[in-house]
């Protein structure tokens, strides 16, 4: 499903990625982990097209077509969704209006019939009762005067109704108490299908408790280092992330 | 100050002879307007509250006066109608009271309502006091320009409107100002006398509307009194004709604990100019101000707020919102004044604008100045585009840009009418907002 080959992107001239290869394919769960500054948001922005991220070198490609080559909006229509690590707050948009503006805007760019507003309330009303989210959260303006933890919740309830393929975590857990965290993890799970992939971008391991990924892999320096099982993350929990770039983890 | 003979606008209203009252002191107030406004001229840019406002292309304008044909012109049925609101309706066309569209039967106990036409006809006596307070009070503020100077001289109709005491009124009242095509370009003017007694509660709404094509110049100058804790929530929108240029003055005099709601739209004119001054006259009065103005193509839109908190525990809230679009220009200033012994006041005003093009530009310029003590006052004032963080939020979730531009332009107007309380009126005033946005 994605591809990621030789990446190397620039933030502000700065080299963030120097040569990073992925292979994620469909059904799966992958895990990157890191320390701080190694280029974690960095891979999650430059999947999703955000400006300022300059790809100097490499290819991504995405069901076979060139993922980079896209738009934001066309990376969204074609199934990629990310769960920004600090949601955005958008006064005066409310919440349900939002998702349907999203959700049919996406059907649009792939010609699919846009939903009229008594197919999208049935839609979202299944989705809500899945994810056990108040119904509350929809009259809402987007985010706004949101907990931490209600906007990770409002991320993975819209990552629900738009049905991604490829879903991108970006520390999705951070900030959230052990509650929350339940909450968030099993509304990942819930959605976890054979069609769809996910790459959880995290920087500690307890995510993985909940969220048991296939792949564990170690991102220091802009590239992969390491990769392995979900047992790599918890050496690395123990060892920490100092050793990494020197091999000890190994 | 101009040569004010040599304008040709200046000329063409002075043309204009003064209404017949056949009233002694109104003739004498009239009159002395008029020499006021004949020896004075129009502002330059070199006055201050006028900086950012050219009268250089107005000025070499000139408007015929008097529509003789005012009282039988036809008026679109979409300009009557107003989604959620019935009641009281007073309208004027080219600033003639139209009975014949004006809904004045069956008032509530408590409310008068009459077009100022009739009152000066039937019994001008009480109004007086107010009419020569009015004028005397604008000159003493510096508030008098030429066309608060021209309208005092001829404005021969308007709106009267008294709330009694005590009197809470259900139904707003509507005042609609409706710009029609007539003979020549027109000039007209129209003066409102509002008064709330003691304890009154009451709603209006105001509209500035048209649909002609023809170029016009209105001034308005309305003086709204209200009584001691009594409440007053006044909505007014413009969305006049292209070609209109319109000169509001709108001064309110709050006495203590009493409560002002403001909720103003801008959208329509061609060079429109709204002077609003709010003095806090009574301990405890409270005013709350919220606003949007969206000029485009290239239309003028100028605001000049200014509030005087001139007793202890007054408060007042401002919220504006501009955005301009192409060749459009805005220009808001808020001022606040916090006057020796208002302690313990209240003031806060905010001004965020968003630019839409590279063509357009808006001024804003805050001021404050606080003579008391323990004042509580913020103050800020900002121009710029959509936040990107925003932008790329909607894109990542499929939204493509422009309606993602679009999504965030509404957005940020529309939460200036989040408070006001009739949903439809709400609903309709932002359908307004958004039918003035590109696409």
């Amino acid at each position: 499903m994605l591809i990621i080959e030789n990446l190397h992107a620039r933030v502000e001239g700065k080299e963030i990625l120097k040569g990073l290869s992925l292979t994620v394919n469909a059904g799966e769960v992958h895990a990157i982990m890191g320390p701080n500054g190694a280029g974690k948001s960095t891979l999650g922005n430059v999947l999703s097209g955000r400006d300022g991220y300059e790809v100097t070198a490499g290819t991504v490609s995405y069901n076979g077509i060139d993922l980079l080559a896209l738009e934001p909006e066309a990376r969204a229509a074609a199934g990629v969704f990310l769960a920004f690590q600090y949601p955005v707050e958008i006064p005066g948009v409310n919440n349900t209006y939002f998702l349907r503006a999203a959700l049919n805007a996406q059907r649009k760019q792939r010609g699919e019939k846009e939903l009229d507003s008594m197919a999208f309330l049935k839609l979202v009303r299944e989705k809500l009762k899945v994810m056990q989210i108040s119904d509350e959260l929809l009259h809402r303006a987007v985010n706004e005067g949101f907990s931490g933890g209600e906007k990770k919740r409002n991320e993975i309830f819209q990552m629900a109704v738009l049905e991604p393929q490829l879903a991108i975590l970006d520390e999705t857990d951070s900030g959230l108490d052990i509650d929350a965290l339940k909450q968030v993890a099993q509304g990942v799970n819930t959605l976890r299908s054979p069609g769809r992939a996910f790459l959880m971008i995290t920087h500690y391991q307890r995510l993985l408790d909940y969220v048991v990924p296939d792949f564990v892999h170690v991102l220091a320096d802009g590239r992969i280092v390491e990769s392995g099982d979900k047992s790599l993350a918890l050496r690395l929990e123990e060892q920490g992330y100092a050793g990494v770039r020197h091999g000890a983890v190994a | 100050m101009t040569q004010p003979a040599t304008l040709p606008l200046v000329e063409s209203l002075l043309d204009a002879p003064l209404p017949a009252s056949g009233i002694a002191w109104l003739d004498a107030a009239r009159q002395e307007s008029r020499d006021a406004f004949a020896s004075a001229g129009l502002p330059d840019t070199r006055v201050e509250a006028w900086k950012y406002t050219a009268l250089r292309g107005l000025a070499q304008r000139r408007f015929a006066h008097g529509d003789a044909a005012a009282s039988s012109r036809a008026v679109a049925p979409s300009l009557l109608a107003l989604p959620g609101v019935e009641g009281a309706r007073l309208l004027f066309v080219n600033g003639v009271f139209r009975a014949d569209l004006s809904t004045l039967d069956a008032l509530p106990a408590g409310l008068t309502l009459q077009p100022l036409s009739r009152v000066l006809k039937d019994d001008a006596e009480p109004l007086r006091f107010a009419w020569s307070r009015s004028a005397t009070r604008a000159e003493a503020h510096g508030a008098a320009d030429a066309f608060a100077r021209i309208n005092a001289a001829s404005a021969a109709d308007g709106m009267v409107l008294r709330v009694a005491a005590r009197a809470t009124i259900a139904a707003p009242v509507q005042l609609v100002f409706i710009g029609a095509d007539g003979e020549g370009e027109l000039a007209w003017h129209a003066r409102n006398l509002i008064e709330l007694g003691e304890g009154a509660s009451f709603t209006l709404i105001e509209q500035h509307l048209g649909d002609g094509g023809q170029a016009q110049l209105a001034t308005f100058v309305s003086d709204i009194h209200v009584g001691a804790g009594a409440k007053l929530h006044h909505v007014t929108l413009q969305n006049a004709a292209s070609a209109a240029n319109l000169i509001r003055h709108s001064h309110l005099r709050l006495q203590a604990r009493s409560e002002a709601t403001l909720h103003v739209v801008e959208l329509g004119g061609a060079l429109v100019r709204h002077d609003l001054q709010v003095e806090l006259l009574g301990d405890g009065a409270k005013l709350h101000t919220r606003g949007v103005f969206m000029p485009h193509g290239r239309q003028h839109i100028d605001t000049q707020l200014a509030i005087r908190h001139q007793a202890l525990n007054t408060a007042s809230s401002s919220n504006w919102r501009g955005v301009a679009n192409d060749r459009a220009r805005g220009v808001f200033r808020g001022a606040i004044v916090v006057a020796p012994g208002a302690d313990g006041s209240d003031a806060s005003l905010s001004n965020k604008n968003l630019l839409l093009s590279a063509g357009a530009e808006i001024d804003t310029k805050p001021e404050l100045e606080i003579y008391a003590d323990e004042v509580q006052a913020a103050h800020g004032a900002t121009v710029g585009q959509l936040d990107e963080r925003s932008l790329f939020y909607l894109r990542s979730r499929g939204i493509p840009l422009a309606e993602a531009r679009a999504l965030l332009t509404a957005a940020f107007c529309r939460a200036m009418l989040d408070d006001l309380p009739n949903p439809e009126l709400r609903e309709h005033l932002a359908s307004l907002l958004i039918a003035q946005l590109p696409e």
